[in-house]
């Protein structure tokens, strides 16, 4: 098909969109140059480069880039290739250096990028500039931190990260404001999880409430008839929990649980857990150790207040995915059209008891785990509608649950009239017409 | 980075170990677990596996067992960082019987797995109790697609009663940290 702002447009309906937006490379492209190429992309969290040197390996879109802490103690992203041939530059995942050097032919580079050393330069042409900027690993045109958390934006002009964020800064703040000590830190390793389809499904099912009682049931009929007499050193325990809570009735999901929208296409699930239902039960010791800790360094009242926000996934479109309760953080990395790979990330709240962490790691098993009796049936989900969508027959999918009753929210958002409305879905659509055809498409015309 | 595993407390079958002098002179005392017997287990285990036999795979384990399949080389402890799978006893009988479900969907159409079991050592060794390194390939065949799996798995093997069983079990993937679909066979 033909990639025009107005061809983009007529995909995109109230309702429904066309299955092209999930199948066809060309929109594909399209959206790593438009979204991924323009939008504030997260790239990783400061605590993964503490010190000058330290280093991590991402991508922003398909683009390899590499995060980095340079001499000065600033946070760079640099674009992880070689200015000579063309070579990835950064070959570890993560790592501390003094500099980079590319394996071919040893051009060697500052941390922020500029080129340090060409050997044999007497063989460049006379006007070979070693100060030119292209003559760099080329640093990310807009680079920007909140609270720790790493974005960065390919367009050198559009709205502040802030603006970009909106209300969904509370949901980060909700991420931070749990630990104790006002401080997180990435922890505990990663999964990459792949399935065989769009990219944009991955966030299209997070904040799903009306998929668990379907496409989870084998994982909350299993953990239903389990025993609790049965040996767990813990693990098992927080992750049977979970199973049986993904059970709770539809009544449930569409009384107790609301669903918020946010303009750039964010937005967040209420929380489904009830106290009593997970671990952060009042009368779980580590929890009350964990309370104490932040009555002790943060008062009474901020406590209360923190423990009050509760929020399950929060979505930052297009690329991030996080959930304050659990200290979860999920990376969506398109790798084609009908191909993604997701990572997922584990915080350490610093200054909360130690076993805290444990139940952060068991949960981090049980959601974003690989080999998780409840992810893998999600991804299963993905494959199927990545293979029933790639045929002719229905060319248009719904995105319509609950569209008459979007209310607008006190924070310049929308919400569902519950969790079970996909007006998440409609509100990334919105987004993603924003960055394909309307205002980066005037953004284009002026530059 | 060098800290040993954390491990649950030893399985009550290796505590409960009798005396020998208690056995009764009329039956003959049970061989001790020689690398001969392990090869034979381990061989069993993977054919249960392979023929999806997973509550006979189940009553291999101790009631205290678990079951740890690492998301990075040489991970140290289950506890302070994710896994591939982690199950102690009570979410190892949990997957086991989401596995039995018709409606477990990752699982619809079944996989079909081949596994060869070879290299097997014995690491340490108790008359009664060993740890068995052992090395697996398995195919797994679903859906028009075929996946290789290989790694090294260490049982910790307990005898009692003359009976074999997996007080745990450790499976390290050469692949443990790449991009994977979704697991749902056990290795």
């Amino acid at each position: 098909m033909t990639s025009t702002d107005d061809t983009f447009r007529s995909l995109v309906q109230p309702s429904r969109v066309h299955r092209w937006l999930y199948t066809d490379p060309a929109i594909f492209e399209a959206e790593m140059e438009r979204i991924f190429g323009s939008a504030w992309i997260y790239v990783g969290h400061e605590s993964q480069v503490r010190k000058p040197g330290d280093y991590v390996r991402t991508f922003i879109g398909r683009k390899p880039v590499v995060l980095v802490r340079d001499t000065e103690g600033e946070v760079r992203v640099i674009h992880n290739q070689c200015a000579h041939r063309g070579s990835l530059v950064v070959a570890n995942d993560k790592g501390n250096t003094d500099e980079f050097q590319c394996c071919y032919h040893g051009w060697t580079y500052h941390l922020d990028g500029r080129l340090k050393a060409v050997p044999l330069q007497h063989g460049y042409a006379s006007d070979f500039d070693p100060n030119n900027p292209k003559t760099a690993m080329v640093s990310a045109a807009r680079v920007k931190s909140y609270r720790g958390f790493v974005f960065a934006s390919e367009a050198a002009d559009g709205p502040s990260l802030e603006e970009f964020l909106g209300y969904m800064t509370t949901s980060l703040d909700d991420m931070i404001d749990r630990a104790p000590d006002g401080e997180i830190e990435v922890a505990g390793g990663t999964f990459k999880h792949a399935y065989e389809a769009n990219w944009k499904l991955y966030l299209e099912n997070l904040c799903d409430a009306a998929h668990p009682l379907f496409t989870h049931r084998s994982s909350i009929d299993a953990a239903q008839q389990q025993s609790d007499a049965v040996y767990s050193d813990g693990s098992g325990e927080i992750a049977i929990r979970q199973m049986r809570q993904n059970g709770a009735p539809y009544n449930f999901w569409e009384s107790q649980v609301g669903i918020w929208t946010y303009p750039n296409g964010h937005s967040y699930l209420g929380d489904y857990h009830d106290d009593a239902k997970l671990v952060a039960a009042l009368k779980d010791p580590v929890f009350r150790d964990y309370i104490a800790a932040m009555e002790k360094k943060r008062g009474k009242a901020e406590t209360r207040r923190v423990l009050e926000v509760r929020r399950w996934n929060s979505n930052i479109y297009p690329n991030l995915s996080f959930m304050s309760g659990f200290q979860q953080l999920r990376v969506v990395h398109p790798i084609a059209v009908d191909r993604t790979v997701v990572q997922t990330y584990n915080f350490r709240l610093k200054g909360a008891p130690e076993r805290m962490f444990r139940n952060t790691i068991s949960f981090a098993n049980t959601v974003n785990g690989t080999g998780s009796l409840v992810l893998t049936d999600d991804l299963e989900i993905y494959n199927r509608i990545g293979m029933g969508l790639s045929s002719e027959g229905a060319e248009w999918i719904e995105i319509g649950r609950g569209l008459k009753s979007d209310a607008p929210d006190a924070h310049g958002g929308r919400r569902g009239k519950n969790s079970t409305s996909e007006v998440y879905i409609r509100n990334m659509f919105d987004a993603w017409l924003h960055y394909m055809a309307d205002g980066c498409a005037a953004m284009r015309a002026a530059s | 980075m060098a800290r040993k595993p954390k491990r649950p407390p030893r399985s009550p079958a290796i505590r409960a170990r009798r005396p020998i002098a208690r056995r009764s002179r009329s039956t003959p005392p049970t061989p001790g677990l020689d690398l001969h017997r392990c090869e034979q287990f381990l061989i069993h285990e993977a054919r249960l596996l392979d023929e999806g036999k997973f509550d006979d795979w189940l009553a291999l384990f101790t009631p205290d067992a678990w079951y740890w399949v690492p998301s990075e080389p040489d991970q140290p402890d289950p506890h302070q960082t994710v896994s591939l799978i982690y199950d102690d006893r009570r979410l190892l009988e949990t997957r086991v019987r989401r596995l039995a479900s018709p409606r477990m969907y990752s699982q619809e159409p079944r996989s079909r797995t081949s596994r060869i079991v070879g290299n097997v050592t014995i690491e340490t060794n108790d008359r009664n109790a060993c740890t068995v390194r052992s090395k697996f390939m398995m195919i797994e065949y679903r859906r028009e697609q075929q996946r290789i799996f290989g790694g090294t798995a260490l049982h910790r093997l307990v005898q009692s009663h003359g009976r074999v069983m997996i007080a745990w079990k450790r499976v390290d993937l050469v692949n443990c940290d790449a991009p994977l679909d979704g697991i749902t066979i056990p290795f």
